[in-house]
């Protein structure tokens, strides 16, 4: 019993505290105006995973089947309706999202998927040396896949996040897949390499068959074994 | 036009001072005016190799940091009238170089003479990376051993990377001297080939020296092999470097193992 009355003595308690909502505009025609979305998705998916949106129904002239077939397209699409704007009340029913109002709109500042979009679009994922690489030089490439048009020395490194092509002999250490790329692998014209590693699987020049030494090879995973086998 | 050539290799013990030795003088034989500068500051041997050892006073660190003015510290060669020697000094360490007062010593040098071979000290610290900083042209003196291809390797690629020349987008002219190259060896097999040595460097070769007495004699009487015994393989080797460097076109002859008639004879004996 007095548990009970301390549960009633408990209050509620309200507070007021505001978001940032996407809001859509949507256009007619609407089938068009949901093309243009997913469009916009397939640039960059996941964009509006998570995100609240709000929809402004002020420019078209929607039933109330209208709004409903509406949201049920964009639920389609992942996209959860958190609000509706512009719209009588009477045309929603209980089961649609509530009519907002009084929203002031803000700078939506620039999200992170749209960023690794625009990054993705300029930087190169390979990288192309047109010299040898020398003993105790390193060359280190974690965006993509390295072609070196040469030899690499004995005592040199290359490291890379993709794909190592050696159009040369390999006498250095070779590191493909350092970000746990695992489908990367390792070219070269004549296999006398010092360390072979993808994704951290490694071979040294001690593990390398002997009969393949100075041939054309290459290096992959195979589950958590390197395999190397001889090109042509 | 001055060229600035560097003579260097990384590793110790494979000729470097004695090919310095024997280029400079080989180019002041043809009439060029030369300067062999030694880097190789506390340990310095160019000028026991040239002879003029007892003639020290002021040497490349007092002139680098403004003791001495440049021709108090030039030695003139007693045997050529337009070979002179930069010693170095040999109670300072490398780190007593500085960028700025090399920069400036080898500009003035340059003003003064057609060729300025500077002697790199063994390793990849201050002291070499010094005496290549302002090169125009290197010479990588390389032995047939895998060690010495290695670091021959390792300097190629500081030449590309750390030189003035580089740093502005330019190239140094780089030349593989292969030396102490021993034909009996090659024949057996026992050392790298020249093949092998010019595929691991990707270099063009500036001459092979063979392997002599003639060479170990010179140094320790002070006199560059291509003076000492001119008519010898060594001298004749480094003075058809000395005309590659120029710019001529002379056929590469690698040295073979030459048996005398009575080893033939001897030989067909024991058989």
């Amino acid at each position: 019993m007095e548990a009970a009355a301390k549960v009633q003595r408990q209050m509620v308690r309200l507070r007021g505290r505001s978001y940032v909502a996407f809001v859509f505009v949507p256009t007619v025609p609407i089938q068009d105006w949901l093309a243009e979305i997913d469009a916009m998705i397939a640039r960059s998916p996941g964009f509006f995973a998570g995100r609240p949106v709000v929809i402004d129904l002020s420019s078209v002239d929607l039933s109330q089947a209208g709004i409903g077939h509406l949201l049920t397209s964009l639920q389609d699409r992942n996209i959860r309706v958190l609000g509706i704007e512009g719209v009588e009340e009477g045309r929603l029913t209980p089961m649609m999202p509530p009519l907002l109002s009084g929203g002031r709109s803000c700078v939506v500042e620039p999200t992170a998927p749209k960023k690794s979009e625009a990054k993705a679009e300029t930087k190169p994922t390979s990288l192309l040396l047109e010299a040898p690489v020398r003993s105790g030089q390193t060359v280190i490439f974690p965006e993509g896949d390295v072609t070196i048009l040469g030899s690499v020395g004995s005592g040199a490194e290359v490291v890379a996040g993709g794909s190592i092509h050696v159009y040369g002999a390999l006498r250095g250490r070779a590191m493909a897949g350092v970000n746990g790329h695992t489908s990367a692998r390792i070219y070269c014209q004549k296999i006398e390499a010092e360390l072979l590693a993808i994704d951290g699987f490694y071979q040294t020049a001690d593990d390398i068959d002997a009969a393949l030494r100075g041939r054309p090879a290459q290096a992959w995973l195979q589950g958590n074994t390197m395999r190397i086998t001889a090109l042509n | 036009m001055a060229k600035v050539l560097v003579v260097t290799s990384g590793k110790g013990g494979v000729g470097k001072t004695t090919t310095t030795a024997a280029l400079g003088a080989a180019l002041a034989q043809r009439g060029d005016k030369v300067v062999v500068v030694d880097f190789d500051v506390g340990l310095r041997n160019l000028d026991l190799v040239m002879g003029a050892e007892r003639r020290v006073v002021f040497d490349l660190i007092n002139v680098v940091q403004g003791v001495a003015k440049l021709p108090q510290a030039l030695i003139k060669d007693k045997r050529l009238e337009n070979l002179w020697l930069l010693p170095a000094s040999q109670t300072r360490d490398k780190d007593a170089l500085t960028e700025e007062g090399v920069g400036k010593v080898i500009a003035d040098l340059r003003s003064r003479f057609d060729w300025v071979i500077c002697d790199s000290p063994a390793g990849i610290e201050r002291g070499a990376s010094m005496a290549m900083r302002f090169a125009d042209e290197a010479v990588i003196v390389t032995n047939p051993e895998v060690s010495s291809v290695r670091d021959s390797d390792r300097i190629i690629g500081m030449l590309d990377s750390k030189t003035v020349r580089a740093e502005k987008g330019e190239r140094v002219e780089k030349h593989i001297l292969i030396t102490r190259y021993d034909p009996s060896r090659a024949a057996r097999g026992e050392m790298l080939t020249i093949d092998d040595i010019l595929e691991i460097l990707a270099t063009p070769l500036l001459g092979i020296i063979p392997e002599s007495q003639d060479v170990l004699k010179a140094s320790n009487v002070g006199t560059p092999v291509t003076l000492s015994n001119a008519d010898g393989a060594p001298a004749r080797a480094y003075m058809d470097a000395a005309k590659r460097l120029c710019g001529e076109n002379v056929t590469m002859h690698v040295p073979a193992e030459r048996r005398g008639l009575m080893d033939r004879l001897l030989r067909r004996r024991a058989a």
